[in-house]
């Protein structure tokens, strides 16, 4: 006899409310399979946002037991010992319906932290040549696996508390492009990351960090983001 | 909170930490020798030392904890910054005026 994992989803928009479904438990199932099951098999009219199934993209996100995580790469045996799953849509963005988000705040604070690269060259021009050991491009390196899954910003107290804080994803991606050699954003960067809503609101409570699927640490870019602000700030680079 | 607030929050803190081990010591010290009211108030009138320390102290403690309220307000009132911002300006003038007339108290009196 196939054991049974009681699911319970998310089903509607913010009214919305949690339906519970029985879904055969599998060997090495993820929880991203449960969804799909359901869908599949059980109600069709399920919607929920997913694309390489491998953890590359980013667009699975949910809720699962009280936690943001990215269901394609999460296991039902590490996250419902009891056999009971509760699956929602990611908190502190708005629900379109089911397990299903809008994405478009979080990515307007990634363009209000200034997240996109500004070249330093033209195409017609050479390479530069940027050393991996370099300080600086160690720096960049750390965070530059983000995925933009969501979840650091579902996690994210002070975003919840906080409807004008840009969140650790866009600062993290701020923090990179500020230690990358190539970019030419410098004090203008740093003056969109200074301001209300920006990293001096972060309160490092790090769950961020915690729980990160790529294990980056969302909270130590936005402390060096405050560490470069404040030297900036006080060589009267930037205003307040 | 802004770079400037945030500059001002920990340039108050890093004032105020060895001010209030100071001020613990004297407490220490003060309460180990018994001293009484009379005895401190003989030491402090008078004393430009103790009206520039405790002047300091009640400077710095004002703007920190003005910003710090403000920082509650935003984020767990329904008021927006501007507003925030004015009621925690009050909070801090408050506690600025009730510590003035505190150190006055203690070192003119």
């Amino acid at each position: 006899m196939v054991a049974e994992l009681s699911v319970s989803l998310w089903r509607g928009g913010m009214d919305g409310c949690y339906e519970t479904y029985s879904v055969p438990q599998r060997e090495s199932q993820t929880v991203l399979d449960v969804v799909t099951f359901v869908q599949r098999y059980i109600d069709p009219t399920l919607s929920y946002r997913f694309a390489c199934r491998v953890g590359v993209c980013g667009s699975c996100a949910m809720t699962v037991n009280g936690r943001p995580r990215w269901t394609c790469r999460t296991h039902v045996a590490k996250v419902a010992g009891s056999g009971r799953l509760e699956i929602g849509p990611l908190e502190n963005l708005p629900v379109i319906k089911d397990l299903t988000t809008d994405m478009q705040p979080f990515f307007e604070k990634w363009q209000k932290a200034q997240g996109v690269f500004a070249p330093t060259k033209t195409r017609h021009e050479e390479i530069e040549q940027i050393r991996p050991d370099s300080p600086a491009r160690r720096l960049a390196d750390a965070a530059i696996e983000c995925i933009n899954c969501g979840v650091c910003y579902a996690a994210c107290d002070t975003v919840r508390w906080n409807q004008d804080y840009f969140g650790p994803a866009a600062l993290t991606r701020a923090w990179t492009l500020v230690n990358d050699e190539r970019d030419a954003g410098g004090s203008a960067r740093l003056q969109a990351v200074a301001g209300a809503g920006g990293c001096h609101s972060c309160h490092s409570h790090q769950s961020c960090h915690e729980l990160c699927p790529q294990a980056l640490n969302p909270t130590a870019a936005i402390a060096g983001l405050k560490r470069r602000t404040t030297a900036a700030y006080l060589k009267g680079e930037i205003k307040a | 909170m802004n770079v400037r607030l945030y500059v001002w929050q920990r340039a108050t803190a890093a004032v105020m930490a060895p001010l209030v081990l100071i001020h613990i010591a004297v407490i220490f010290y003060a309460t180990r020798k018994g001293m009484t009211a009379a005895d401190i108030l003989s030491r402090t009138q008078g004393s430009i030392v103790w009206a520039s320390y405790y002047g300091l102290f009640v400077a710095a403690a004002s703007i920190h904890a003005a910003i710090g309220v403000r920082n509650v307000l935003t984020e767990w009132s329904p008021l927006n910054n501007r507003h925030a911002g004015r009621l925690a300006l009050l909070f801090g003038l408050l506690l600025a005026a009730l510590g003035t007339r505190a150190v006055f108290a203690v070192v003119l009196s």
